[in-house]
């Protein structure tokens, strides 16, 4: 099972909505997609959709991370939404949570990011 | 009962999942919980991409192999290079310790290991290769007992 990623920007926000498994092997092509879009596009916030995804690994967390530290340079805020018991486990024990923020759903991280969906 | 498996596979990122998938097909005979699949099947995927971005530098033509030994409710994985080797093992174990953070690695893969896994051996030197040891006990034991 591979990973497919897709993307929709509203407002100054980039929705990142991943599906399948994050791996290594994943992560590179989805860095690059990743990074084009968010330059492409006048964006200041991400808002990363887990909701689909089966499997994540560290390598996952490192194209996270690197997205983590453009959005910061941006002035921008990370939210994470939608994530399953597995995938939080692992942001959990990494100490992905004191530097991402959590939402339950796209709408909700939405409104966090003061957009109106 | 003890029961045995090795593979051996070329050192290419595509191969990552496939180890991930073969070591859960066969763990699955010990009916673990879900969650205890996706530990073994995390710390699988976490070792094997270690072997082929660290220990072969991401170059294509080299071996990894894998041994999974399940003994009565017991995992044991030795997932092994003949790569670059590692010459500070105490350091490459440390949180967030990343020999390649030009790859946007997050150094957190034997941190990950450690908390899945009951044990966690790490045999490496340089330029002779590494072999990471795992074990780990699966929760029927204790709950039946
Ligand atoms: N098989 C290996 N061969 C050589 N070096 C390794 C191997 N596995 C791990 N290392 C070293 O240990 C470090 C830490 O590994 P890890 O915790 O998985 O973090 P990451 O993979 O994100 O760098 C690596 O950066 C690398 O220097
Ligand atoms: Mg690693």
């Amino acid at each position: 099972m591979s990973l497919t990623a897709s993307f929709d920007v509203k407002q100054n926000v980039l929705i990142v909505r991943l599906s399948g498994e994050l791996d290594h092997h994943e992560s590179e092509t989805l860095r690059s997609e990743w990074k084009k879009m968010m330059h492409k596009n006048n964006i200041t916030h991400v808002i990363l959709n887990l909701e689909d995804v089966s499997f994540m690994d560290s390598s996952g967390l490192g194209v996270v991370l690197g997205r983590y530290k453009e959005v910061l340079q941006l002035g921008g805020e990370m939210v994470v939404c939608s994530i399953s018991a597995p995938v939080y486990r692992l942001f959990d024990m990494s100490g992905m949570f004191k530097i991402v923020r959590l939402e339950e759903n796209e709408e909700h991280a939405l409104s966090a990011l003061g957009v109106a969906s | 009962m003890k029961n045995e498996m090795y593979v051996e596979f070329s050192s290419i990122s595509e191969n990552e999942a496939f180890a991930r998938v073969t070591i859960g097909s066969f763990v699955a005979q010990l009916d673990p919980t879900m969650d205890e699949l996706t530990e073994i099947k995390t710390v699988v995927s976490e070792a094997v991409t270690n072997a082929i971005i660290h220990g072969y530098n991401n170059e294509p033509g080299h071996l990894v192999s894998i041994t999974c030994t399940l003994d009565d409710d017991a995992v044991e994985l030795t997932i092994k290079d003949e790569g670059i080797g590692i010459s500070n093992v105490d350091e490459a174990r440390q949180p967030l310790y990343t020999s390649k953070p030009e790859l946007e690695r997050s150094g957190m893969g034997f941190t990950i290991i450690e908390n899945f896994m009951d044990n966690l051996e790490i045999i490496s030197l340089p330029d002779n290769g590494t072999t990471v040891y795992m074990k780990k006990q699966l929760s029927k034991k204790t709950v039946s007992k």
